[in-house]
């Protein structure tokens, strides 16, 4: 697997220049958890920040693909350039996946200015992988107008397209779950923008009123209520409607000062997650194959000790090497 | 989860040429996940220039082409074509389907690695795959 090899300050220069084959490249040495992938996007970090991000979820068969497909057509027309990120379960026991996205999205997949890109979970839950807001920064520095990422088919807590995207689409299909499930936490609490798919089914129509009577009584919603629109990703009907109401989405968030909340706490956020991640690879690297580790740990198995002082014990001693 | 190599190896399974026969391609595809691979399936009715874009796009290591129409001579030669014209000289080409014993030594020559028949055991293409990816 010689191709990543290649020097990561190689692929950022490639990536700028709008060379996709490095774009495609420097995405696997991020995936792969490359050590030199740091390196690359710290340097692409100033050149991003300029893509409308789009996500888009809901439960498996919701029609994700294919909406994701239909917008990405509409944006074309609208003469706007896409990425599309697209993620789909790892398997929990061989980590190998079946990425079958792509199979929706053949009708631009000799358009130039549409860029797709399949990834799987690698072990991560919560909708997306644990890189894929590094891929999408590496495509927003490739300098794709738009970028659409297709979570997996997401249950009820896959919510963490959320710090990904500017703009949430929630697909739902009517006939799925009652008006109980609409009131749940999670998913449904995430939608910038409700779509109800396969509107042709029976029961689209209660299902939009269903989701309208859940906004009803949302105490906490801001100055943005969420729409709620019907689509049929097969015929194209909705979409036009939809990409609209993601512009004025994007307007809102912009006008209101949203967007720079947003970014603040995105931002935050990020950091503190990646200094979590160092920090626990760092130590993790320290004490890995260490025996007074793997004693701890049998000792804790033996319930002679607990997980709780021993991780407390551990972490203060990490902590006064570090300082002397 | 943290300090393992999380290196994989990423396959095209593709269908180029018109016959919308894909079984044997999926469970193919099933296989090369099952071994720990990430499996991109691109679908049926795939022209070469869909092919290589898609394995450009997706960085993979490895393309299988599947192909039942007999049409592998027109079309695994333009794929090899397309790679070299994009400057992908890294990728391992694997093909499969129903294709005479004749025609294998003049797609060997034009870059496919290997060519799989009726009747390979999986396990077979898995352990290719794994002491061939470049």
């Amino acid at each position: 697997m010689g191709d990543l090899t290649l020097s990561a300050e190689k692929l950022v220069k490639g990536v700028l220049q709008g060379n996709r084959r490095d774009l495609a490249r420097l995405i696997s040495l991020i995936e792969d958890e490359d050590p030199s992938a740091d390196e690359a996007l710290s340097s692409l970090y100033k050149h991003t920040g300029k893509s409308l991000i789009v996500g888009v979820t809901g439960p498996p068969g919701s029609g994700k693909s294919t909406l994701v497909t239909r917008i990405t057509a509409e944006y074309r027309r609208r003469e706007k350039t896409v990425g599309i990120i697209c993620v789909d379960p790892s398997s929990p026991f061989t980590g190998g996946a079946l990425l079958g996205d792509r199979i929706r999205m053949q009708e631009h997949s000799l358009d130039k200015d549409v860029y797709v890109r399949s990834m799987g979970t690698r072990g991560h839950l919560g909708g997306l992988s644990r890189h894929t807001s590094d891929a999408v920064r590496v495509v927003d520095a490739f300098g794709k107008d738009i970028i659409i990422v297709e979570t997996v088919g997401a249950g009820q807590s896959e919510v963490e397209i959320i710090e990904v995207a500017h703009t949430v689409i929630v697909a739902d299909v009517p006939g799925a779950g009652d008006d109980i499930q609409a009131i749940k936490a999670g998913i449904m609490e995430i939608a910038d923008i409700f779509v109800v798919n396969k509107s042709d089914l029976a029961g689209a129509d209660k299902k939009v009123t269903e989701i309208n009577a859940m906004l009803d009584i949302d105490q906490n919603m801001g100055a943005w209520r969420p729409p709620v629109l019907l689509t049929n990703a097969r015929t194209g009907e909705g979409i036009e409607e939809l990409v609209d109401k993601i512009g004025e989405h994007h307007t809102y968030l912009t006008e209101s000062g949203d967007f720079a909340e947003r970014g603040l706490k995105r931002s935050k956020d990020e950091l503190e997650q990646l200094m979590e991640y160092k920090l626990t690879l760092e130590l993790l690297k320290k004490l890995r194959g260490t025996s007074e580790y793997e004693e701890a740990i049998q000792k804790i198995s033996e319930r002679k000790d607990d997980p709780y002082s021993v991780a407390e014990r551990l972490i203060a001693r990490f902590l006064t090497d570090q300082r002397e | 989860m943290y300090l393992s190599s999380s290196k994989k190896i990423r396959v095209l399974v593709a269908k180029p040429g018109l016959d919308g026969h894909d079984r044997g391609a999926k469970i193919v595809a099933r296989a090369l996940r099952d071994a720990g691979m990430e499996v991109i399936y691109t679908g049926l009715r795939q022209t070469p220039e869909m092919v290589v874009r898609a394995a450009v796009d997706e960085a993979v290591h490895v393309i299988g082409l599947s192909i039942l129409s007999g049409a592998h001579n027109a079309l695994f030669p333009r794929i090899m074509e397309l790679l070299k014209e994009e400057g992908v000289d890294d990728v391992l080409v694997v093909g499969g389907g129903i294709i005479p014993e004749d025609d294998i030594p003049a797609l060997k020559a034009c870059g496919v690695a290997e060519i799989f028949g009726p009747g390979t055991p999986l396990q077979v293409i898995v352990d290719y795959i794994t002491a061939n990816v470049k």
